[in-house]
């Protein structure tokens, strides 16, 4: 599954590889390696170079080393980078909050069942299955004004009655949590479902509590799905630009880092500061991801 | 364990069944909702419940450009899956059965892109294509969706190349197979599985890409891209049609899928 990816518990190929000619080797990896650099690497470096562009005409804008771009559209969009860590770090510990009792209940107890197991792994991804923008559009409809899950919460007088659900910061991090939700189940179904469950019974048997048992045993034991959920979940989230779109869930006040990249690319043709606002935000998240990597003592990662 | 104790434990336990079965719930409510609103009477937009109808089921194609929208998106899924498979399982193949240098810098060019927000993929590619002077179209597309599906096809196949044993390929070298007898009578069908796992993997990324394509699409529309252009004046209640069509048939598969898995293993059971 994919979702290894960012898992710290798959063996190293390196020992296990026996001595052979490396020719094979290299016309083996040679196409796909040389796709990414084409592909991948050169994006990215002519990336850093537009950002460092200068206007000559309308739309035309020739090589410079113009720092003031980065300085310019920070000064410009601060709001909307601090809204986009804000929103995703928010969440991504929804995401966890609610997924880690479900992942553990499908991992863990649902163990012998192992039909069951797959029935419910499979509707933990359906969602992936019908189209995203189609998914989130549905929860726009769903959270209207005039839809019974907003009338219902007025008439409880949970809402006042002039309250709106869309169009908030509400509605942004409530669809984030809801796309990313299968993102960050999955990786911890796969630690947990590995799960030896003596160690849990062992301590139980040393008289702890089941708080503790859970904090000081099962926490650590998942923390490898706990990190890759988390990253699989927090990268896109930051990124995105559809749930805070004004066409979907978001409103005037709500637009993210990748709505400003998307706006000053297609639409404002301003492409040195669409290339430094994407370097900004893939310079923090690289950063945050390394911080939290080192913290939660996951190095062997990459 | 006392018997209060006991019914504690299966009143937990208990709770915990009911949050994840609320849990899924969740999950599957924007899907229903999208299920029920392809049968939805709906003149333009389709917002307000206006009655049953099969109409959108039997006149797909009738909403202007969704046809072409849906055949654009299969082709251009078809073709980068093929190609990103290909890629991705030689890469894969390569760091599980070789040593060579460079095998950090190798990883990390693969994990990147993984690592790497979408938008920020979509600008880069669609920066590059700027500054060449390529019109964006079907082959911008593909390049771009292949990019992102290689790091997912080695992920997934070098964990079934991992779990191969080599003495099966020991075996058919030592009843006088050539390397490229053992490769395709031996190897692939073993590694079969993860392949095509893969491929479903790729296909299923490309299809429903919206933010990268979004950047390199030029004048073509695939179905995410006609989605959101119809999200500002109405969404025609054949798009849940074609989603709610696509979904089914997505179901169908993994579930052929898994208990195919399950029978082999049960006589696998039985053998042993």
């Amino acid at each position: 599954m994919a979702f290894a990816a960012f898992s710290t518990t798959a063996p190293t190929a390196q020992e296990a590889a026996p001595k052979r000619k490396s020719v094979i080797a290299l016309v083996l990896l040679l196409p796909g390696i040389l796709y990414l650099v084409l592909f991948f690497l050169v994006p990215l470096v002519s990336l850093v170079i537009t950002s460092f562009e200068s206007q000559v005409d309308v739309g035309i804008y020739a090589y410079a080393f113009n720092w003031q771009n980065y300085t310019d559209s920070i000064a410009e969009y601060w709001p909307q980078i601090i809204r986009s860590f804000v929103y995703a770090i928010i969440a991504t510990v929804c995401a966890l909050l609610i997924s880690y009792p479900l992942a553990y209940f499908i991992g863990v107890k649902v163990r012998r069942w192992p039909l069951l197991q797959n029935l419910m792994v499979t509707l933990v991804i359906a969602p992936f299955f019908i189209s995203f923008l189609l998914r989130t559009l549905a929860w726009k409809q769903l959270l209207s004004d005039d839809s019974w899950i907003t009338s219902t919460l007025k008439g409880l007088s949970i809402l006042p009655p002039d309250a709106h659900l869309t169009g908030t910061a509400f509605s942004v991090i409530f669809g984030l949590t809801y796309n990313f939700i299968p993102f960050m189940t999955l990786p911890l179904y796969t630690t947990l479902e590995r799960l030896d469950t003596r160690y849990i019974e062992a301590g139980s048997d040393l008289y702890a509590s089941a708080w503790t048992t859970f904090r000081k045993v099962t926490i650590p034991l998942s923390m490898p799905g706990i990190v890759s959920g988390t990253l699989l979940t927090f990268i896109p989230a930051a990124g995105d630009y559809i749930n805070a779109s004004q066409d979907f869930l978001g409103g005037a006040d709500t637009s993210m880092i990748g709505n400003v990249i998307e706006s000053n690319f297609l639409v404002l043709q301003n492409y040195p500061t669409a290339a430094a606002m994407s370097i900004v935000l893939m310079v923090v998240i690289l950063g945050i991801v390394g911080f939290y990597i080192k913290r939660s003592g996951t190095e062997d990662l990459l | 364990m006392s018997g209060i104790g006991a019914t504690r434990f299966r009143f937990k336990g208990l709770g915990l069944a009911a949050y994840s079965v609320l849990a899924l719930a969740f999950l599957l409510i924007p899907i229903v909702y999208t299920f029920i609103f392809s049968f939805n009477d709906a003149l333009k937009n389709n917002i307000a419940w206006r009655g049953f109808t099969l109409r959108n089921w039997t006149n797909v194609c009738s909403a202007q450009g969704i046809c072409e929208a849906f055949g654009a998106s299969l082709i251009i899924g078809v073709i980068s899956t093929v190609v990103a498979t290909a890629l991705g399982t030689a890469i894969a193949i390569a760091l599980v059965r070789y040593r060579f240098r460079g095998r950090t810098p190798i990883n990390m060019l693969l994990f990147l892109p993984m690592a790497t927000p979408e938008v920020v993929l979509g600008a880069g590619l669609a920066s590059q294509f700027l500054s060449l002077g390529v019109n964006k179209g079907f082959v911008t597309i593909m390049i771009a969706h292949v990019m992102f599906c290689i790091s997912f096809v080695v992920v997934t196949v070098k964990a079934r190349v991992s779990s191969l044993d080599p003495a099966l390929e020991e075996a058919g070298r030592d009843l006088y197979g050539s390397p490229s007898a053992v490769f395709w009578r031996v190897t692939f069908p073993l590694l079969l599985p993860g392949i095509l796992a893969a491929a479903l993997l790729s296909f299923s990324l490309s299809f429903d890409d919206f933010i990268i394509t979004n950047f390199n699409a030029g004048a073509v529309t695939t179905f995410p891209m006609f989605i959101y252009i119809a999200a500002s004046r109405g969404i025609p209640a054949q798009a849940n049609v074609v989603a709610s069509a696509v979904f089914l048939l997505a179901i169908l598969i993994v579930l052929i899928t898994q208990i195919s898995s399950a029978a082999r293993q049960k006589r696998l059971a039985r053998v042993q």
